[in-house]
């Protein structure tokens, strides 16, 4: 049987509350949201808060609402809202693309974009979806507010720049013309987490050629995104011996180790083959996409 | 601490330590043993319980964090004496063989039928896929939820038809 250690709970009730109650009880508390992943690691004992601040009375972080040119997505936002919305779906298909094989319905029914994002699990696809999109995070504390680029709120596995008297309250993602985007993992079995994915959006300028070009790998040890394959692409018009190119380029920037989801060169081949894929994916999607 | 919530549409309030989860908070204080405890890493779904009407892992959730939510649990699913059509589903289509899965395959089947009245199959093996039947009777279980579907009112349809029969 797994029981968490033991922790006191308090519940926040508005951000300003959470921020003063993690400033209260310091480095040892924590904030729960879905609690899908902080819960299974406190019952592994991997986390020991002592105290645990449960925001899902934070109802004002729930939103998703566009704003000119932006999507602003409350971190509290589950993955299942996120999937069911036909606004994320129509602006972002790679959001639907990869919600639809994180966890599994039940699961989406309580974890949040927010904690996936805070948990930084190397194997997580919204951070690679976050990346691909050049989202911000919007970080409240005792402080104010401050906003990051994803390259600076995502800091390595399992590590971000939140620091602990502060909150992630949004993710601001831009909405860009003749856009589209895509995302595709391999998984050992449905609900799983990733072998590999890759993830890429791309941005069509009025003559066809690729304006701007982003790739992102989950679970290969590739942190920011595949940048050589991008600079290739940028300024051409899309073509599949480009996008052979850009996967060979992915499995070279790919730095994936050997573990019970497969073997090095298993998973390098899989990130050349799911770079192409999504490439093909994001440029038809671009070519079909209304303007913002 | 104390918490307060509605179980099957009972207020109750209890004391608890802060680190029980719902699922243990449910069988154990609660005696509701129909809520089974299965893989405790919220994979097979067994311990699925409706938290304000959607499903839920309860092996993932601190009883602390129902507090002033409403849960139900298959002991809630029956009104008296009379079956959820999707109980009475899994009986007419055999949707259960050991019957550990079954708790939470039936609260997610009735989650579901409320939202979507009239399901397909593919939306009916998408909605059960984070649980597990380890007898692998997916087939008769989607047929279960089928049932239910063309049955709304349940065993008092068949009930009805029953006497029609006879009449005729």
């Amino acid at each position: 049987m797994q029981i968490p250690a033991s922790f006191d709970y308090v519940r926040a009730s508005t951000v300003d509350d959470a921020i003063s109650l993690l400033e209260r009880h310091g480095p040892e508390s924590r904030v729960v949201a879905g609690g899908h992943s902080l819960l299974p690691m406190m019952k592994l004992r991997l986390a020991r808060p002592e105290w645990l601040i449960d925001i899902n009375d934070l109802f004002e972080l729930d939103f998703v609402f566009r704003d000119g040119n932006t999507l602003r997505v409350g971190a509290m936002t589950r993955h299942a809202t996120l999937l069911e919305s036909a606004e994320v779906s129509r602006l972002f298909s790679i959001v639907a693309d990869a919600e639809r094989v994180i966890a599994d319905p039940t699961v989406r029914n309580r974890g949040t974009i927010g904690g996936s994002l805070c948990q930084a699990d190397p194997a997580e696809d919204l951070s690679t979806v976050c990346k691909v999109l050049q989202a911000e995070a919007v970080i409240r504390g005792p402080g104010g507010e401050r906003v990051l680029s994803m390259h600076d709120f995502h800091k390595g596995p399992y590590e971000t720049a939140v620091e602990h008297n502060e909150l992630l309250c949004e993710v601001r993602f831009p909405i860009r013309p003749r856009t589209g985007s895509a995302y595709e993992k391999v998984e050992r079995r449905v609900g799983d987490w990733a072998v590999v994915a890759a993830g890429a959006a791309m941005s069509l300028a009025e003559d066809g050629t690729i304006a701007d070009v982003t790739i992102g790998l989950t679970a290969v040890g590739v942190e920011g995104t595949v940048t050589e394959a991008e600079a290739m692409l940028r300024g051409q018009h899309p073509r599949e011996d480009l996008f052979v190119e850009a996967g060979r380029l992915a499995a070279l920037a790919s730095n994936p180790v050997a573990d019970q989801r497969g073997p090095v060169d298993y998973k390098r081949h899989l990130a050349d083959e799911l770079t192409r894929r999504v490439l093909r994916r994001a440029a038809t999607r671009a070519g079909e996409a209304q303007e913002g | 601490m104390q918490i307060s919530m509605t179980v099957n549409g009972t207020d109750i309030t209890e004391e608890i330590e802060p680190r029980v989860l719902l699922v243990h908070f449910i069988r154990d204080q609660l005696r509701l043993t129909g809520t089974h405890w299965g893989c405790d890493t919220s994979n097979c779904g067994t311990c699925v319980v409706l938290m304000d009407g959607q499903p839920v892992k309860s092996c993932t959730v601190l009883a602390a964090m129902a507090d002033g939510h409403s849960i139900t649990t298959v002991e809630g699913l029956a009104t008296g004496a009379t079956l959820d059509p999707v109980q009475q589903g899994f009986m007419e289509e055999h949707g259960l063989q050991c019957g550990f899965c079954t708790p939470g395959m039936m609260l997610t089947a009735r989650a579901l039928l409320d939202n979507n009245p009239h399901p397909n199959d593919g939306e009916i093996r998408e909605a059960i896929s984070g649980q597990m039947c380890r007898c692998t009777g997916y087939a008769t279980i989607v047929r279960s939820v089928q049932w239910a579907a063309a049955h709304p009112a349940g065993q008092d349809e068949l009930e009805e038809n029953a006497g029609e029969e006879v009449t005729a």
